[in-house]
């Protein structure tokens, strides 16, 4: 049985509306990026809610961040329970509705979900479980401080004394909110610190957890859209006379993105979209190719950008030097490639609309679909399903604006919008490409004594301040190593490729430069590059501290004959991270035999969750090391599914 | 044209254009979503389900092919969650964000009926086809060689 009905909505909701049951709710705060960029909207003091507790003693927990792998689902319901202690197996699961009045900003970016959480959360639960000690108390006319609580159960002094908090909820709703619950002792935890089994492991091994793509509404039709190849391109004109005559081809009509055809299922409106003929305005970058933009950034590197970071003056440290060396690295535009193609799901109906999506950003895709309905966002009503895969790139929108877009041409009917692979691929918002320029120089004992780094790499945000976009340069302007000069600067360069958020965007190009380049100075001045880190991060206790647990747990120094290791150490949003990587090289071939990875990210909700997402991120990282690159030619994504853009696989 | 398969065990009769992808039949037509849309090209299993009992992408399968054949999704592999892959699943917690993991339980069962003691060599020939992009596949490894235990346990483990 699914946590997430799609066409009956949310049980909670409906129990939740005529008020049996505890309902209980808190703001809760949003640090994620977007909002440190101040595109947080105002969160009014209108709490929202957080638990309920069914009269048949069944806990639900409201999720209000999107799940796509990372286990918001799971974690943030430990939060919840360890401060209610309830029964962890009576524990059930619904995503929230987006309500900017009681959640703020919804959206999953940034690594933010745990930290925003991890107060807010264990607060609800505290105040829940402080409000059912008083309404047991109430009842039996006992003074609060002598009652306890175990697992779904309020327990007093008496043998006979014990009640389950279902029989307990509706009363306990009734009062107030009160002011300092107070926390447990971390020492007394039962779920957090612990390797506690995913919520929704049982729905997603028997087909049952309900995706984006898996929404099925009455009198639903299906829809596939051309766009323009070529980024920046549209419609100059179009002729629907072939698509219309597919079988189960409904309906064929022009959106702001392109061509739409809506068809009776996914399959004839895929065959009708193919026998369109259109012709289209490539535009602008009709021309463009991978050639031209990495000379386009090369060129770039070879003169001062906007200053991101300086300690000293590495210029002046350069001409007094002998000993310098200097190396270009460039890596490539990266898809993202999640599983579930982009899909969404829309109706509008008058003064109304409703999406199903999977998505990163619930808000923004309240909003999205809002401006293509003509509507306000307070109109919108925003189902969340399970994502299959995010990445970032369903931190972007666009997918539900244009659903909503065909939904409104066809009032009243349900549109299901599918992407094809090639879809996804070709109309991507992509991890940017980006091209580093090196220099660095030796002091007499051989150690660096300067270390330059010049960035040229689009900017997807709007760069800020002094030119530079900290998201092209992070993993650089954010080293801790303490090198006597240290420059980074920063060209905008920007080919009319759509780049946006791929994972955490700067460190994934920025962290592998800058350890190989560092490794660059540590032979040249003969030094062993654990060594040469350690002595770099001596002022940096918890980079230091994952770089040595890594070295002895990989054995640093002594791989296994005719194999080699390579070392990197990183803070990526507060997560120390180092890896030591065991690779050999047969015939030019690379093959990784061994990656060790040690992680220092502060208090670890679930260690279990936490593995999974490190050893998710290496498969990652290792497919764009190994496999992926997106070429352009002729304005246009050269790849176009897995059989061009290979990714890692079982062997 | 009216096309009659067995699936998950009963009879089933679709009438629908015979070159559809019998992926698109179970999802859009007959509402079984647990059958997952990845590449249209058999290139990433999310699709894969049993005909006559091996792994097939059902992407690329035209319904008119299956007519007389039994068709098991992930939906009909048990009805509580008791086959030994499943239960291996779980016990793993292999899934992340999911979307592959129907795919790649079909090829492992499909796997499991014909190896019984599968090797590292097999595990990764049979499910070489099928993508994770989580990269759960340390997990899913595990997973099969697990499930294999169970099954030759008579179903403990």
């Amino acid at each position: 049985m699914s946590a997430i009905t799609v066409v009956n909505r949310r049980s909670f909701l409906r129990t939740g509306g005529i008020g049996l049951g505890l309902l209980l709710g808190f703001t809760l705060p949003e640090r994620s990026k977007l909002a440190a960029q101040g595109r947080r909207p105002a969160v009014a003091a209108k709490p929202g809610a957080y638990i309920h507790i069914g009269t048949d003693d069944t806990v639900t927990f409201l999720i209000t961040k999107a799940e796509m792998g990372q286990g918001t689902v799971t974690s943030l319901s430990m939060l919840l329970a360890e401060e209610l202690d309830c029964d962890w197996a009576k524990v059930r699961t619904e995503f929230a509705p987006v309500d900017p009045a009681s959640y703020g900003m919804q959206g999953v970016v940034g690594s933010a979900s745990i930290r925003s959480s991890w107060a807010p959360l264990r607060q609800a639960g505290a105040s829940a479980r402080v409000m059912l000690l008083e309404a047991a108390a109430h009842r039996w006319g006992a003074d609060k401080s002598q009652l306890r609580t175990e697992r779904g159960f309020v327990v007093g002094t008496s043998p006979n004394q014990r009640l389950s908090y279902g029989s307990l909820s509706e009363a306990a709703s009734k009062l107030p909110l009160p002011a300092n619950a107070p926390l447990k002792d971390p020492k007394l935890y039962s779920l957090i610190g612990k390797p506690v089994k995913r919520l929704d492991t049982r729905d997603k091994v028997s087909g049952q957890a309900k995706f984006g793509i898996d929404a099925r509404i009455p009198g639903m039709v299906y829809a596939s859209i051309a766009r323009c190849p070529v980024f920046g391109g549209k419609v100059s004109s179009f002729d629907d006379t072939k698509a219309k005559a597919i079988p189960g081809v409904k309906n064929v009509l022009q959106i702001s993105t392109g061509v739409a055809v809506v068809g009776e299922n996914t399959w004839a409106a895929m065959q009708g979209r193919k026998a369109l003929e259109i012709k289209w305005d490539e535009g602008p970058n009709a021309s463009q190719n991978s050639a031209a933009i990495s000379r386009m950034f090369a060129d770039l590197a070879q003169k001062p950008g906007a200053v991101a970071k300086q300690t000293g003056d590495a210029e002046k440290a350069l001409a007094a030097t002998a000993k310098k060396l200097s190396a270009e690295y460039e890596a490539p535009y990266l898809s993202h490639a999640p599983m579930e193609p982009l899909n969404c799901t829309a109706v509008v109906r008058g003064d109304s609309c409703e999406i199903w999506a999977s998505t990163q950003m619930q808000s923004g895709s309240r909003d999205a679909a809002a401006k293509a309905a003509g509507l306000t966002p307070e109109n919108v009503k925003v189902n969340t399903l399970y994502m299959g895969g995010g990445f970032g790139r369903r931190a972007r929108v666009d997918y539900v604006g244009e659903t909503v877009e065909i939904a409104k041409a066809i009032p009243g009917v349900p549109v299901k919008l599918t992407w094809s692979r090639e879809d996804d691929m070709q109309h991507d918002f992509y991890r940017p490409a980006s091209y580093v320029k090196f220099g660095g120089a030796l002091d007499a004992e051989g150690w660096p004594s300067v270390f330059t780094a010049r960035v040229a790499c689009p900017s997807f945000g709007a760069a800020r301040g002094n030119g530079v976009d900290s998201t092209a340069v992070e993993g650089l302007h954010t080293l801790e190593y303490r090198i006597p000069n240290l420059t980074v600067d920063y060209h905008r360069a920007d080919a009319g490729i759509p780049t946006s958020y791929w994972r955490a965007v700067g460190y994934t190009q920025n962290t592998f430069f800058a350890a190989s380049f560092l490794d660059e100075l540590a032979a040249a001045g003969g030094k062993d590059p654990v060594e040469l880190r350690k002595r770099l991060l001596a002022e940096s206790p918890r980079l230091l501290g994952v770089l040595e647990v890594v070295a002895a747990k990989a054995g640093w120094g002594a791989p296994p004959p005719g194999r080699f290791q390579g070392v990197a150490v990183v803070n990526n949003i507060g997560s120390f991270t180092a890896q030591v990587a065991e690779v050999s090289v047969t015939q030019g071939k690379l093959r990784v035999h061994r990656v060790v990875c040690a992680v220092d990210c502060g208090h670890v909700v679930n260690p279990a969750i936490v593995r999974q997402q490190i050893e998710s991120g290496i498969v990652f990282g290792l497919s764009a090391a190994l496999k992926g690159a997106i070429t352009i030619d002729r304005g246009r994504v050269q790849q176009g599914n897995f059989d061009s853009y290979d990714v890692l696989r079982i062997d | 044209m009216a096309i009659t398969f067995t699936l998950n065990g009963g009879r089933q009769t679709v009438n629908v254009n015979p070159q559809t992808p019998l992926l698109w039949v179970l999802r859009d037509t007959l509402g079984l979503t647990g059958t997952k849309f990845g590449c249209g090209m058999a290139l990433c299993g999310a699709c894969t389900v049993q005909i006559n009992g091996n792994a097939v992408r059902s992407c690329v399968t035209q319904v008119s092919s299956v007519a007389g054949k039994t068709v098991t999704t992930i939906e009909g592999l048990s009805a509580d969650l008791s086959h030994p892959v499943q239960r291996a699943w779980m016990a793993e917690d292999v899934p992340q964000c999911g979307y592959c993991q129907s795919g790649q339980i079909m090829a492992a069962a499909s796997l499991l009926a014909k190896t019984a003691k599968p090797t590292d060599a097999d595990i990764s020939e049979a499910l070489r086809g099928n993508i994770c992009r989580c990269g759960t596949y340390a997990q899913i490894r595990r997973a099969v060689h697990r499930a294999a235990e169970i099954k030759a346990g008579g179903g403990k483990a």
